[in-house]
């Protein structure tokens, strides 16, 4: 095990498979495909693709002018699509994507029973029941197929408390004052190339606003699913935690198994004002392609929060299992005094996967404190990239960083790279990075099998080690989810 | 209960054991001794089933089965555990943990049902107390950060735990002082029972004061040059491997 500051492992590509890869080049299982009559726009995209999303919507006039003036704006961008990043892939030919649609509804469901059975049957497939029965396991869920939200449950129980939750599209219809006072404050249209293409397509997503001083008592949930053939899915999230109030969110996504590669360009904002905490978790799980690289989503998200108040806080956690291309960088603005912002981070390459991703903590207030853990599982050919900014501002007197990342090696065709970037301007900062490159062992896994334990589950029980700091992160009802879905995204044929 | 006939085996391309010969009953003791090199440690990884080893020639017989065909977790849960000596580092994975997964995965291969949490609990106390190894070990992650004697007692503890057939101790007192090889041996000792066995790899004798061998074969350049009872140890320990050289090459030279 190596410990330093840069490390950059490259490996060979053109040796024979050992043991442990076979046993990593795994099958995705979430690839079917479900037979659902879809509302489409027309391939492509002009203000015309805008004018009907918003259409389809029937959103406000206020809306549709401030996509438009997005679309305007990335018109403008076209030289800033990022390049930047350790990914490689053939350029994303903007024309030939479907940007909307929806799975055909006869009418509006009014409870969950009048869901479209085929619908229900997709989330079954998914293990997410849309059932009361969730009642059980305190989780309530938004479902996003496509580009449509399906159905919120528990609705009325969180509307007691004064708690909105519900898919963006209704927030705009329903909620007008709260989204244009918090839309793109923390995620401005012309941050990036991908937040300003979502702004301007972008079709549903969660909304989400705990009033001040109310812990939200259950998990809330949303399950995205890019269903349709060619489409794109740009979900917008906005959560708003008011001063003295807590909430814990989640997210899921899967895809079908395609052979051409589909975009995901998702914007998520938080905002937490004085003495708030939002925890934010996400599972992703999009088709990452077959183990010759072809197919897979391309997962292009711009995460942010800002710790606007006081003695805030934000957290990150992601488990990251899924996607062709992962380019995402959950970040956190440090503007309150004594706020605190944490990013855990699970980020899994297997065959042709890429990733490239990390975080951003941007220290603005007095006495901030961030912490970042990354763990990078790289398998197969694939290649996993961490890649964070600490940045201390003039202002922020006693400004804490630790950071803290790990590469994970299975095997010797894969690759693992840490690119960390430190910027201090005060000089009572205290920023540590620490990082570690280590690689399964044969002697791990033969440790293991002497023990009666067969290759396959050491490598489940070794990389599950590995990554347990981040796991713990996990709100309980997903940690055991979650830790299943590392072990099947690593598994294959023993050889 | 273990019968091994002509083994030769090597590493990549290196002959290390040429032709051994053993025979190991149930409720017997066996002490493999031997100069660095000789193929001790060899021997132990490919009872094992270690990667990398290749057997060329010879047989061994593991209660009635081939043991050379089955995997190395099929090897385990018919009963054979290798005390390693340099226990591997699992950082994050706790010791409990992998020994509930372990234990689980032999009750599968006999076709049994998972203990549930509170029967291995159970077990685990009762284990525990016999090896005397501290609960506080247990919940850490496995061998990480260990001493070299909490190391080796947690392999104890993990044969305790898996009651296998025959126990291979491969250079279990290298590095421990002369209270943790008590410690280690008492272990030992006592979960031997007349119906399993334990094959003692050692390059000193000392070992041997603690756990007494029924038979002690002295090993050397690839082949058991040399059987007996425990007395053996205590003449290879007065007078040095040496002689034990010298009388094999003599004999290889005629």
């Amino acid at each position: 095990m190596s410990k330093d500051n840069y490390d950059h492992v490259e490996t060979s590509m053109n040796e024979e498979l050992s043991a442990i890869e076979k046993t990593v080049l795994s099958d995705y299982k979430y690839g079917f495909v479900s037979n659902i009559e879809a509302d489409e726009a027309p391939k492509g995209l002009s203000e015309d693709t805008i004018r009907f999303i918003s259409a389809k919507k029937h959103e406000p006039e206020w809306m549709l002018e401030w996509r438009l003036k997005a679309y305007r704006q990335w018109l403008r961008m076209e030289k800033d699509e990022p390049r930047w990043a350790n990914l490689k892939y053939t350029a994303i030919n903007y024309q030939d994507i479907i940007y909307y649609s929806a799975p055909k509804q006869k009418s509006k469901p009014k409870s969950l029973d009048e869901v479209d059975p085929e619908l229900r049957l997709t989330f079954e497939k998914l293990g997410i029941s849309l059932s009361e029965q969730k009642r059980l396991t305190g989780v309530a869920v938004d479902a996003v197929i496509d580009s449509v939200s399906i159905a919120t449950s528990f609705k009325e129980q969180l509307s007691e408390l004064g708690i909105i939750f519900c898919s963006m599209s209704e927030a705009i219809r329903e909620h007008p004052e709260l989204v244009k006072k918090y839309l793109s404050t923390v995620v401005p249209p012309t941050d990036n190339y991908f937040a300003a293409l979502n702004s301007a397509v972008f079709s549903d997503g969660s909304f989400c606003f705990v009033p001040k001083g109310v812990r939200c008592p259950m998990e809330l949930s949303t399950y995205f699913r890019i269903n349709a053939e060619n489409t794109g899915q740009f979900e917008r999230t906005l959560i708003i935690a008011e001063a003295g109030s807590y909430v814990s969110y989640l997210e899921g996504c899967t895809a079908p198994m395609r052979d051409e590669n589909q975009l995901h360009a998702a914007v998520v904002e938080l905002i937490a004002m004085d003495n708030a905490e939002i925890k934010y978790s996400t599972v992703q799980n999009w088709y990452p392609g077959d183990k010759n690289g072809n197919g897979g989503i391309y997962n292009f998200v711009t995460k942010r929060g800002i710790c606007q108040g006081l003695r805030s806080k934000i957290s990150w956690t992601q488990v990251e299992t899924g996607s062709a291309i992962t380019w995402k960088y959950p970040s956190v603005i440090l503007k309150g005094d004594h706020s605190v912002g944490e990013f855990y981070s699970v980020a899994v390459t297997n065959n042709h996967q890429q990733a490239d991703t990390g975080t951003k903590m941007q220290h603005i207030g007095k006495n901030t404190k961030s912490r970042i853990v990354s763990k990078g599982i790289s398998a197969g050919y694939s290649n996993n990239s961490y890649r964070g900014l600490v940045h201390v501002g003039r202002k922020a007197e006693n400004a804490r960083n630790f950071s803290q990342c790990d590469s994970l090696l299975l095997g010797d065709k894969c690759g693992a790279h840490t690119f960390p970037y430190i910027e201090v301007k005060n000089k009572s900062a205290v920023v540590e990075h620490e990082a570690t490159t280590s690689k399964i062992g044969e002697d791990q896994i033969f440790y293991c099998n002497q023990r009666g334990i067969d290759t396959e589950t050491a490598v489940a029980l070794i990389v599950n080690g590995f990554a347990k700091e981040v796991m713990n992160q996990l709100p309980m009802e997903f940690a055991v989810e979650a830790q299943k879905l590392l072990a099947i995204s690593l598994e294959g044929s023993v050889g | 209960m273990l019968n091994i006939q002509n083994l030769q085996a090597g590493i990549e391309g290196r002959q290390i054991l040429r032709g051994i010969n053993l025979e190991i009953k149930a409720g017997e003791v066996h002490a493999i001794m031997g100069p660095n090199g000789s193929g001790k440690s060899t021997l132990a990884s490919v009872l094992a089933g270690k990667q990398n080893y290749e057997v060329t020639s010879g047989s061994v017989e593991f209660l009635g089965k081939n043991l050379l065909a089955l995997s190395p977790e099929a090897r385990a849960a018919e009963g054979l555990f290798l005390a390693f000596q340099y226990p591997v580092e699992v950082p994050g994975l706790s010791t409990t943990n992998f020994i509930k997964t372990a234990v689980n995965e032999i009750r599968k291969y006999h076709g049994r049902e998972p203990l549930d949490a509170v029967s291995f609990l159970k077990m685990m106390k009762q284990k525990m107390a016999l090896v005397n190894i501290d609960q506080s070990l247990l919940s850490r992650p496995l061998n990480e950060g260990f001493s070299g004697g909490e190391k080796k007692r947690n392999e104890i503890f993990q044969m305790a735990m898996l009651e296998p057939k025959l126990a291979i101790l491969d250079e279990t007192d290298s590095g421990l002082d002369i209270d943790a090889i008590r410690i280690v041996s008492n272990g030992v000792n006592k979960l031997r029972t007349k119906d399993n066995a334990v094959l003692v790899v050692t390059h000193y004798q000392r070992l041997l004061d603690y756990i007494v061998p029924d038979f002690v074969h002295v090993l050397y350049n690839g082949r058991i040059v040399k059987s007996g009872t425990k007395e053996l140890a205590l003449e290879l320990e007065e007078r040095g491997y040496d002689f034990i050289r010298n009388e094999a090459d003599v004999e290889q030279e005629a």
